[in-house]
């Protein structure tokens, strides 16, 4: 797993992809934290609620990558032969993956200690924060990770973790147009927005965290089927 | 060493190996034969655990590629067709990423430049796999399938895309790992296998069609040895003079390929040998023999035999015979 995880990792910033990636996690958390200050806003729960979107769409092209290409450039007969598990394989590029995103938002730790030169700072609600990001950041990965797998592709996979998360994004404001009661009940507990903001709000509820958590771990799950299928078809 | 029993695989409603059996012992060099798609792939897919089988089993040094799948690959290195690189990798790094794959015990640098200094890509080992020749990422290819030292290496098709140089500096280099490594390779010229194979599997349309040595095979098919005879004389009376001789079976005219000669095919009755008779009678006449040989079934001529593909003999043939000319050289 960890020489999966290495390589992958070291990838990201052989190709253009990783620098990219970050470059927009810092230009958007950047500005929106300059613009939230000059308003006389110091609370950086703003900056993650902002977050929400761009890292929607910013995590397919981390995960559009990691497992379509091996299968055009034919790696995957090295990986699939060598003796690791599959679950380490898919795990070293899952974690590759949350490392660099993780990467992504580390300079909030600096905007973080800025705004508590000036107001008083609940570090807790700041965890609380990095850990939503992170627990959202694993599952959309995860998402990624699976349609990765299921083409050889990279913009199809692009394209189809972007219907994903267009999907999560629109669904909030779907449930209410459409207006039906169990439709919106539906909605709201699969309601990726509604759970991470709930956290980031301060507020630290299980069933939040159980939520981000499965859902990773049944897409992982899938994508680990989905390579065990191919020897098989 | 490998156990293969009644292993099948089925693509949709295509039957891709239908029953294939055969095992390899301890340091044999196998090799796998076979038109294009006759299944050779696929086999190997299979004894890498690349595939699963539809049916069957495989057995390397005694565990299930199915049931202990990380004891058996431990065992093995695995040479695909298409070298399998990362392209944006340095070969050093991809060695070395290849070597905490397999989760490798023995000293990493000393273990890795010995396999370096053997597949000779010493001078490429800063470079990006990127931008190295076939030659070179197929040697890689092979560097990354002795990593590891594994017990078994199965090699697909290793040769392709080289130059004559290359095809045998490597073909040497599978001779010496033959040595102390059980060793499968595939191909589909024979001439390969020939030159580095103890044992041959032939495989068509993914059965197993034959397995046995190069000797055995050539001999099952020696029964109808003809000769063929450059003869400088008239070709009606040489041809009648020929039929005339005790244990010919039939003569026949060949045609004239050098001035003022005259070629024949010579077929004698069973295993009669009727060279002899054949320099006195056209001694007597006079007529000098310049050119007698037997046609000794080449192994190209077998595998056509036994894959059945009479209607494309003629191509088959020269183009094999060009490779082997080739390799040879």
């Amino acid at each position: 797993m960890l020489a999966i995880f290495k390589r992958e990792f070291k990838a990201y910033f052989i190709s253009p992809v990783g620098y990219v990636v970050l470059a927009f996690f810092l230009l958007f958390s950047g500005y929106i934290f300059s613009s939230m200050f000059m308003a006389g806003l110091p609370d950086i729960t703003v900056l993650f609620q902002n977050m929400f979107t761009i890292t929607l769409f910013l995590v397919p092209i981390l995960t559009m990558r990691l497992m379509s290409e091996d299968k055009r450039q034919k790696v995957d007969q090295a990986l699939l032969t060598a003796p690791v598990k599959l679950s380490s394989i898919v795990l070293g590029k899952f974690f590759a993956a949350l490392a660099v995103f993780a990467l992504g938002f580390a300079n909030t730790l600096i905007f973080q200690i800025i705004i508590s030169c000036f107001v008083s700072t609940n570090w807790l609600v700041y965890l609380g924060n990095v850990v939503g990001m992170l627990l959202l950041g694993a599952s959309l990965i995860a998402i990624g990770l699976l349609i990765s797998a299921l083409t050889e592709s990279q913009m199809v996979a692009a394209v189809g973790t972007f219907a994903i998360s267009m999907l999560i994004f629109m669904l909030d404001g779907l449930a209410e147009t459409i207006g039906i009661d169990v439709f919106k009940k539906v909605a709201e507990w699969v309601s990726f927005s509604g759970r991470y903001n709930t956290f980031i709000s301060g507020v630290f509820d299980y069933s939040n965290l159980i939520f981000f958590v499965s859902v990773a771990a049944i897409f992982l799950f899938l994508a680990v089927r989905t390579l065990e299928k191919k020897r098989w078809a | 060493m490998i156990e293969v029993t009644n292993l099948s695989k089925r693509y949709g409603n295509h039957l891709a190996v239908s029953d294939v059996s055969f095992t390899v012992k301890d340091g044999e060099i196998l090799g796998f034969l076979g038109p294009n798609g006759a299944g050779k792939s696929t086999i190997m897919n299979i004894l890498t655990g690349y595939l699963s089988p539809t049916v069957g089993t495989v057995k390397i040094d005694g565990f299930d590629i199915l049931e202990s799948p990380n004891d058996a690959k431990k065992r093995i290195g695995y040479l695909p067709e298409l070298p399998p690189l990362y392209l944006d990798m340095t070969v050093k790094e991809y060695l070395y990423f290849i070597y905490d794959l397999k989760k490798v015990n023995l000293p990493k640098v000393p273990h890795i430049t010995e396999i370096c200094r053997l597949v000779k890509i010493e001078e490429v080992y800063d470079r990006l796999i990127k931008n190295l020749s076939k030659g070179y990422r197929q040697r890689v290819g092979i560097a990354q399938a002795l990593i590891g030292n594994p017990d078994v290496l199965i090699l697909d098709e290793p040769t392709v895309g080289l130059d004559p140089k290359q095809i045998i500096e490597i073909r040497n280099l599978i001779n010496h790992l033959g040595k102390t490594h059980t060793v499968i390779l595939s191909s589909h010229i024979l001439s390969e296998i020939q030159a580095v194979c103890e044992r041959m599997i032939i495989i068509n349309k993914g059965k197993l069609i034959a397995d046995d040595t190069a000797e055995n095979l050539s001999k099952d098919f020696s029964e109808d040895h003809s000769l063929t005879a450059r003869i400088a004389g008239p070709s009606k009376d040489v041809l009648k003079l020929l039929s005339s001789i005790k244990g010919v079976a039939t003569v026949s005219y060949l045609g004239s390929r050098e001035k003022d000669t005259n070629d024949f095919n010579i077929d004698p009755i069973e295993s009669a040998d009727v060279r002899r008779d054949v320099f006195e009678r056209l001694a007597e006449r006079n007529w000098p023999l310049l050119e007698l040989k037997t046609n000794e079934l080449s192994l190209e001529q077998i595998f056509l035999r036994l894959t059945d593909a009479s209607d494309k003999d003629e191509d088959f043939d020269i183009n094999n015979f060009k490779s082997f000319k080739e390799a040879k050289r």
